[in-house]
């Protein structure tokens, strides 16, 4: 398959991006490419110029600051996966970057290139909404952040302008007494999640201080499942208690359901408690 | 606009002018005429075209030549060392790891990456390490067992 022609830029710098996107109306941005060459192969994306931004130093790397785990928009899966601060900051992060594609996906494929696309059957979308993600955007105004819930829109639709690039994203790093987990049903073939289920969990002496709670795959943009998150609030973190809170996730999916010849959306909103609950679990086990 | 890309290939350096569609796949079949590199899905599932970056496993169907620019590519062509074989390709021979051989560059250097990030993996680990690739005549036993005989054949020398 070939992609339609289109022009090639390389940006050095954020700032040099920027204006190679201000001067190619349309453009879109190239990182690893593992989302976005699919699409020009596909013809789905036909841009008149592709700027690649997969050298830009100032966006790679996680550094650890102020309660926050900061990555880089550049970073790899496999990067995250191995990140040792990331192991212990942020467990379901780390669990979920190490389950996409394979390998060799996992060498190329960004965090930043991952939540740009904003896939539904994606797994970080997900994780980082249940986290309490903020994203950081350069954009024609100067720098902003955003939270999960303002970042996705829709399917494949997120919060970034034409002029937009996504730089960087922030994980609340857990503290001593949290714990959190991502656990999915992929799909055969394609190791998207048909639904994917995160959770974080803060359980002093083994009582839940909080938990959040979010699930993919089954709707548009990652749900938080505040119903979950309340019916767990102050509770003994017994199995009993964490099988009835999960068994509540499919009230908050709403009517909007995403289904498909391999699972309808009534079998994900179904099928979403027992993932919730896993994740509660193991992220119940770890916060202990 | 063609865009000029420089690519070293098994350690020879590749120079050429491409469109900037232009996949590395392609790039090193058809202008470097190393066809060992299998195109085979063509939608980065089946590792058939599964190349080293800078020695990092990579889909280079899924990889366009100019990202490549200035890299190192290694290719099954350039794993042994002239007519000495690398320990992954005598193991494959000797434990019937390939069947009609089409996937067995990708799986040999998608075992390269999994024997680089974990010198003596179990079994499970090597089926996990694998799971990229794709073999048509469904002859994964033997391509475990080979794996594991490259591992050890690997931790001897």
């Amino acid at each position: 398959m070939f992609a339609a022609d289109f022009e090639y830029y390389r940006a050095g710098s954020v700032a040099e991006a920027r204006e190679l996107l201000a001067a190619h109306p349309g453009a879109k941005l190239l990182a690893g490419g593992h989302s976005l060459i699919p699409l020009l192969k596909l013809r789905l994306a036909a841009p008149a110029a592709v700027v690649d931004i997969g050298r830009i130093g100032e966006l790679h790397g996680i550094s650890n600051g102020g309660g926050a785990l900061h990555i880089g928009a550049l970073t790899t899966h496999a990067e995250i996966a191995a990140s040792a601060a990331v192991n212990a900051g942020a467990e379901a992060l780390a669990e979920a970057a190490s389950q996409i594609g394979d390998p060799a996906v996992r060498n190329r494929g960004t965090i930043g290139g991952n939540v740009a696309h904003a896939d539904p059957a994606s797994d970080l979308p997900t994780v980082l909404a249940a986290l309490g993600a903020t994203f950081t955007v350069s954009g024609p105004d100067g720098e902003r952040s955003l939270a999960a819930a303002d970042f996705f829109q829709g399917m494949m639709a997120t919060a970034l302008g034409e002029h937009d690039i996504l730089t960087a994203v922030n994980v609340p790093a857990a503290g001593s007494g949290s714990g959190s987990a991502y656990v999915k049903f992929s799909h055969p073939a394609s190791r998207y999640a048909v639904v994917g289920a995160a959770a974080a969990v803060t359980g002093a002496g083994g009582t839940c201080a909080g938990a959040s709670v979010a699930v993919g795959g089954a709707t548009a943009v990652p749900v938080r499942c505040a119903s979950v998150e309340a019916a767990l609030a102050g509770r003994a973190l017994s199995a009993d208690a964490i099988a009835a809170a999960a068994a509540a996730a499919g009230s908050d999916f709403g009517d909007d359901l995403l289904g498909d010849v391999f699972a309808s959306g009534e079998y994900r909103k179904a099928v979403a408690p027992v993932y919730v609950q896993r994740a509660l679990t193991a992220a119940a086990e770890r916060a202990g | 606009m063609k865009v000029p890309v420089s690519i070293t290939i098994n350690g020879r350096v590749c120079e050429h002018e491409v469109e900037p569609r232009t996949l590395l796949v392609h790039f090193i079949r058809d202008l470097a005429g190393l066809t060992g590199t299998k195109v085979g899905c063509d939608t980065s599932q089946c590792g058939s075209c599964t190349v080293l970056i800078d020695g990092v496993s990579a889909k280079s169907c899924t990889t366009l030549a100019a990202q490549a620019d200035g890299a190192g590519i290694t290719t099954i062509e350039g794993l042994g060392d002239g007519e000495q074989l690398h320990p992954l390709q005598e193991s494959f021979w000797n434990k019937h790891g390939l069947q009609c051989g089409f996937c067995t560059p990708g799986m040999i250097l998608a075992s390269h990456e999994l024997l680089r990030t974990n010198a003596s993996p179990s079994e499970a680990e090597i089926r996990h390490g694998l799971e990229g690739n794709l073999c048509r005549c469904t002859g994964y036993e033997n391509i475990v067992r080979a794996v594991r005989d490259a591992a050890g054949a690997m931790a001897q020398e």
